[in-house]
């Protein structure tokens, strides 16, 4: 037989809870209801506290009840302070949850005698004695409660899901196409909150407000940062869970301190890690866009430059600086942009000064016949003279051939508005 | 537990009298903070800003070794201010929402404050008690020290309150009408949550960064309830804020266990329900009465006008049963023998055998909703707004509220145009030769 020790079981259940939330939290994320998610996890708490109250030991179905009350309550408070009362929607959501927390820590310790829960223990839960709440029935162990009780929650948040992917899938991007296809939407939305009422109860009990309020929100959005389809933020939401389970043990038996709170701290590393390297959403993808465009533009200008000058002066080249200069951005860029137009054969260098290559005249008319036609389109709907130039600046960029060829059609003229040529299609 | 009402109450004890004050700065600079805060829909934020100040405050611990309020206040804010930063950047870069980027910060800051929290305890040893009164507060654990802390901060914000009035105003009302005259309401933005962090900063030790937030959404949106006008609900708002303050801290200094910060939302709860029932004009029980004025104005002048439809077809009664006022209604018998009776009581009617006539008050008030109900129904035809037999129904919902200067305008735009006589409006479904004539085509 193998051995299954202490820390087994932690980490399955706190594989089971961010599993869990994750895979529900999602949804809110995505129906942007997310703070809705963050009252339900702290307004269930009076429910437990009541429940264990008046059941005086950990009995499951008084505060699965208990907390599914409190659920509901707070989402028809909620309802009603917003639409029936006249509450700004965040205020009603702030007056309520804070209201029934508030209301939960008080019973706590008024009757802390009876109430088998503290303060600290409501925050970040008590995971770390999972291995020793066991389940007993009759004579025989059954090994942890609390792995039991997930268990099942996990599964029937999984079957929810499979079950409804449609409905779900469709509520969330597309309300009104759901109503319009006969999808009850309120129903959806009843059943979702219902879902995540259970879960919250049931995980609150071992991992806390804070983990629940962070599983629930943290790995959807951070796989909402990897991927548009729905299916891989779930599995990828639900994995981010299960590796903050594990990241979150480690670290806190690494570095003594509550597990709950350091699964947080896993995912919300997760979270930070995918804000800078996310291949479309995130910091260093945004910046390399940047980076790479910007040295298009300035090699755009230069080459724009350049052939503007030969319009007046065949035979005249460019200094370095001058050419700098014209492309308008960041130095740096510019240096990396010249570089580049040598290394593309575009430009020619001759005692340190530049004229076109032969490659580069034919790309740099491109571009002009693109400036010059966005400008005489421009004009054509009646922006005066002095303001089409910055805009065509700006689009000279993105004009492909077909585009090109229907301004062109557009323009009828020869010229821009300055009256220079535009120059021919090749 | 008397014994400690009674020496709370009786202010002997210079504790007591610094824990009150202190909790009335705080329930007051929340309330006044939480007026502008609300308005401008940042309530959650400051939810995320307080939770975002507590791995500030274990930082400044664990870095400094220090427990004096200031120092811990200054890493709380930093990591107050770092939360709310990090929130404007996700929402602006990525296509996280503002509701998931308060989430975020909310729960993931909070969770790194725990972890710093319990490792703390768990290494600390005997030192270190006192920071987790952060968690949901302990108003008292104040001393002379805090209090001098608390009352810089409350004077700082009171003070740029007071001279960014105006600017909070038009920010909140009208920001574009702000930015046309010149100032920037990202600057002004900047300005309010600063004070926001401010006040947050103000309650963390008393309420603690759990419920603080309640602190500045509870009273204000109480506040709301009694006044259309910012200033008034401000003070209102304050005034809310500092009792909760004060009730909040009184109550749990009644028993040794209880931590303020729930006992204060709680109470600010209280005046919050309260305001949303008895409130005048917004109150629900105010507005309950006036939509039951109106229903009941809404049938009578029905049942009126009911009567003077009858007499205009049988001009020799001068009573009607109520079985020929039902089918007039629509409505069921019982239902106009029970309003009859009402009408009776209060002066319109009078029983007559088995029927119903009208007083002198009832038949002034079914002359006016009968001449309503026509000069609507031929303005809505005349204008060509609707047809002829699509005009009853809107003009059944708007004959109760024409006042008499309406009335007289219809009466000049129906007699100059028209030649109707306002002295002759007659049912429209009658007379609709009368304007196949005038040439509605």
């Amino acid at each position: 037989m193998i051995a299954i020790d202490g820390a087994f079981w932690i980490v399955l259940t706190g594989a089971l809870a961010t599993g869990s939330c994750a895979l529900l939290g999602t949804f809110l994320v995505l129906r942007k209801m997310s703070l809705l998610g963050d009252a339900l996890s702290h307004a269930v708490l009076p429910g437990i506290a009541i429940a264990f109250l008046f059941a005086d030991s950990r009995a499951i179905v008084p505060m699965f009840v208990g907390a599914a009350i409190c659920g509901l309550v707070t989402t028809l408070l909620v309802e009603t302070f917003h639409r029936k009362w006249n509450v700004q929607e965040d205020a009603s959501i702030g007056i309520v949850f804070t209201a029934l927390f508030a209301l939960g820590v008080v019973i706590i310790t008024v009757f802390a005698g009876q109430v088998d829960l503290d303060q600290e223990c409501v925050l970040y839960g008590e995971i770390a004695y999972t291995p020793w709440d066991l389940l007993i029935l009759g004579d025989s162990e059954y090994g942890p409660r609390p792995v039991w009780i997930l268990s099942g929650v996990f599964l029937l948040d999984l079957f929810f899901v499979l079950f409804f992917y449609k409905e779900l899938k469709i509520a969330s991007f597309d309300p009104a196409m759901a109503v319009a296809v006969g999808i009850n939407a309120t129903l959806m939305h009843y059943l979702l909150m219902g879902a995540v009422s259970l879960t919250t109860v049931a995980a609150f009990e071992s991992v806390g407000a804070i983990l629940v309020v962070a599983m629930l929100i943290v790995p959807g959005a951070t796989a909402y940062l990897w991927s548009d389809k729905l299916h891989v933020i779930l599995v990828l939401s639900v994995s981010f869970g299960f590796v903050s389970a594990l990241g979150g043990y480690w670290m806190a038996s690494l570095w003594d301190s509550s597990i709950a709170g350091a699964m947080v701290a896993v995912v919300g590393a997760i979270f930070f890690l995918s804000l800078l390297i996310s291949p479309n959403q995130g910091v260093v993808a945004r910046l390399w866009q940047r980076v790479v465009f910007s040295l298009q533009v300035a090699q755009d200008h230069m080459l724009l430059a350049l052939v503007r000058r030969s319009e007046v002066e065949e035979q005249y080249r460019f200094s370095r600086d001058e050419l700098m200069e014209m492309a308008s951005v960041w130095r740096g860029v510019a240096v990396l942009a010249l570089r580049r137009l040598e290394r593309r054969a575009l430009v020619e260098r001759y005692n340190d000064r530049f004229h076109l290559a032969a490659a580069g005249r034919q790309e740099a008319l491109r571009l002009l016949r693109n400036h010059r036609l966005w400008e005489a389109y421009l004009s054509g709907l009646g922006l005066p003279e002095d303001h089409v130039h910055d805009p065509a600046d700006a689009v000279e960029h993105f004009i492909g051939r077909e585009l090109a060829a229907e301004l062109d059609a557009e323009v009828e003229v020869q010229t821009d508005p300055q009256g220079k040529q535009i120059p021919p299609s090749e | 537990m008397v014994e400690n009402a009674l020496r709370f109450l009786s202010l002997a004890d210079a504790n007591v009298r610094f824990v009150l004050l202190g909790s009335l700065l705080i329930g007051a600079t929340g309330g006044l903070l939480g007026s502008f805060a609300v308005l401008r829909r940042r309530s959650l934020v400051g939810d995320a800003l307080a939770h975002a100040a507590l791995p500030g405050v274990a930082l400044a611990y664990l870095l400094t070794g220090s427990k004096a309020l200031p120092i811990l206040l200054l890493g709380a804010t930093i990591s107050g201010v770092f939360g709310v930063l990090v929130i404007q950047f996700v929402t602006t870069y990525t296509r996280i929402k503002a509701d998931s980027a308060i989430g975020i910060v909310l729960s993931v800051f909070f969770g790194i404050g725990i972890v710093l929290l319990t490792h703390i305890q768990r290494v600390g040893g005997g030192n270190q008690s006192g920071l987790d009164k952060f968690l949901f507060g302990q108003a008292a654990a104040m001393v002379g020290d805090d209090l001098v802390v608390m009352t810089v901060l409350a004077a700082i914000i009171i003070a740029a309150v007071l001279f960014f009035y105006k600017e909070f105003k038009a920010l909140i009302f009208d920001p574009g009408f702000f930015s046309t005259l010149g100032f920037s309401s990202r600057r002004t933005d900047v300005l309010l949550m600063g004070l926001i962090v401010l006040t947050v900063m103000v309650g963390l030790q008393a309420v603690g960064v759990v419920l603080i937030a309640a602190m500045l959404i509870t009273p204000a949106v109480a506040a709301r309830f009694w006044s259309e006008r910012l200033g008034t609900m401000v003070l209102v708002s304050t005034a809310f804020g500092g009792a909760s303050g004060v009730v909040g801290t009184f109550i749990s200094s009644l028993a040794p266990r209880i931590p303020t910060g729930p006992v204060m939302v709680l109470v600010a709860t209280f005046f919050f329900v309260v305001s949303a029932l008895v409130a005048p004009r917004r109150g629900l029980i105010s507005r309950w009465r006036r939509e039951r004025h109106n229903r009941q104005r809404e049938s009578r002048q029905h049942f009126l006008r009911a009567y003077f439809e009858l007499a205009e077809k049988d001009r020799e009664s001068r009573s009607f049963s109520t079985s020929a006022l039902a089918v007039e209604l629509g409505w069921k018998a019982a239902r106009v023998e029970r309003l009859g009776r009402k009408l009776a009581r209060q002066g319109y009617t009078e029983r007559v055998g088995a029927g119903w006539t009208l007083m002198q008050r009832g038949f002034d008030e079914g002359l006016f909703i009968v001449k309503s109900h026509r000069l609507w129904e031929h303005y809505l035809y005349y204008r060509s707004i609707l047809d002829a037999d699509h005009v009853d129904r809107p003009a059944d919902e708007v004959e109760h509220l024409l006042t008499p200067e309406i009335i007289e305008r219809l009466e000049q735009i129906l007699s100059a145009e028209r030649g109707i006589d306002p002295q002759q409006v007659v049912n429209i479904h009658g007379s609709l030769s009368h304007y196949r004539r005038g040439g509605r085509e």
